[in-house]
C-alpha cells in the first residue's frame, strides 16, 4: 500500500522516526552505514503513508512512497 | 507502481545537514525549503545566514545566501530588502546570535519594522561551542558554564524574545512554534507559511521562534531531548501568537 525508502548514507540513526511510527513499521536496525550510525531501517507490512516518520526526520533521509488511490476500509 | 509524495523540497541541495543526530536544525531547514518550494520563490530567495550551528546553511539551501558578522543578520536583511526589489528576505538565527550578541539588531529591526522575516531557532544553550549558558537558558539547567543549574539570582532569568518584540508597532507577526512531534511540525509549517504571506503582502516584521532540542549539548538521547522541550521548555516559554495584525485575504 505504501513504503518508506531511508537513504542510509544520510541517516543518523537518532531514533526520532521510531518514535514517531504509530504503526511499529520502523526499528534501528544492525547495519553500520559509512559514517558509523546504526541506521533505521523500514520493517512494515501496513505502513499507511501517513509521513509522520518523514515530517520528524532532521536529516530528509526519508522518502515516503503511496499509491496514488488509497483504499480505506469502512 | 507507487506514487512519490514526499521527499526532500527543490530548495534543499544534495549535501548532507552536518548537524549531529536529532538535532532539530533539520526539521527546521527542511520547512522552511518546502515553503519557499510552495510559493515559489527559489530564485527571489536572500537567506542571511547565522553565526552558530547553522552557519554553513549556505551549503543546504539552493538559494541565494549571505553571511553576516556574529549577531547581525537583521541588519545585513535590512540592507538587502531595501536596495533589491523583489526580492524575499529571511533570517536564520539561533539564541546565541539572536538573542546575546546580535539583540541590538533585532530589537531595533523589529521596531522599524523592516520587511523580512526572522526564523529564531531556540535551544537554550550555546550548542556550537560546547553547551555553555546561553541567555534563554532556563533556571536550573546545566550546562558547561552552570554545572550547577543557572541561578536565576548570579546568572538573571532567560529572555523571553516573543514576548520582548510583539509590542512594537512595526511587527506584523510573532509566534511561537516547537517541532518536537507530528502535530507540533504541522502547527510550525503553518507559522513559516504566515510569516512567508506576511513579508509577501509587505505587512512588515515577521518572527517565527522555534523551540529546539540540542540532545548532544543537554547530553540527552534524541527522544528523550524532543520530550524535554515538550515537558520542559514550553513552561518557560509558552508557545503562541504573540502579535498578528492581519493578512489581506
Amino acid at each position: 500500500m505504501a513504503k518508506v525508502v531511508i537513504d542510509q548514507e544520510r541517516c543518523k540513526g537518532c531514533g526520532l522516526c521510531v518514535a514517531a511510527c504509530n504503526f511499529g513499521n520502523l526499528r534501528i536496525g544492525e547495519n553500520f552505514n559509512s559514517k558509523s550510525y546504526k541506521v533505521s531501517e523500514f520493517v512494515g507490512e501496513d505502513c499507511k503513508g501517513c509521513g509522520f516518520c518523514y515530517m520528524v526526520c532532521p536529516d530528509t533521509a526519508i522518502t515516503v512512497f503511496r499509491d496514488e488511490k488509497v483504499e480505506v476500509e469502512k | 507502481m507507487s506514487n512519490q509524495i514526499l521527499e526532500r523540497p527543490k530548495s534543499l541541495t544534495q549535501k548532507q545537514f552536518h548537524y549531529c543526530p536529532g538535532c532539530h536544525h533539520g526539521i527546521i531547514h527542511r520547512l522552511i525549503a518546502e515553503t519557499i518550494d510552495e510559493f515559489d520563490l527559489r530564485e527571489k530567495t536572500i537567506i542571511v545566514q547565522p553565526v552558530g550551528c547553522a552557519v554553513y546553511i549556505y551549503e543546504y539551501f539552493d538559494t541565494d545566501v549571505s553571511e553576516a558578522a556574529h549577531g547581525r543578520a537583521p541588519a545585513v536583511a535590512t540592507a538587502i530588502k531595501r536596495v533589491s526589489k523583489g526580492k524575499f528576505v529571511l533570517t536564520y538565527q539561533g539564541d546565541g546570535d539572536l538573542a546575546a550578541i546580535g539583540t541590538a539588531e533585532i530589537v531595533h529591526a523589529a521596531a522599524r519594522g523592516e520587511n523580512i522575516c526572522v526564523f529564531f531557532v531556540n535551544n537554550a544553550i550555546y550548542g556550537m561551542t560546547g553547551g555553555q549558558m546561553a541567555p534563554t537558558t532556563l533556571p536550573g539547567m546545566k550546562t558547561a558554564t552552570t554545572p550547577l543549574g543557572r541561578d536565576v539570582k548570579k546568572q538573571g532569568y532567560p529572555i523571553k524574545v516573543s514576548e520582548m518584540l510583539a509590542p512594537f508597532e512595526g511587527v506584523s507577526y510573532i509566534e511561537r512554534v516547537m517541532v518536537s512531534s507530528p502535530k507540533h511540525i504541522i502547527k510550525a509549517k503553518n507559522a513559516v507559511r504566515k510569516a512567508f504571506k506576511y513579508q509577501l503582502q509587505e505587512k512588515g516584521f515577521s518572527l517565527v521562534e522555534f523551540l529546539s532540542a540540542c540532545p548532544t549539548g543537554w547530553g540527552m538521547p534524541p527522544v528523550d531531548a524532543a520530550k524535554w522541550v515538550e515537558e520542559n521548555m514550553t513552561k518557560q516559554f509558552p508557545l503562541g501568537v504573540y502579535k498578528e495584525v492581519g493578512l489581506d485575504d
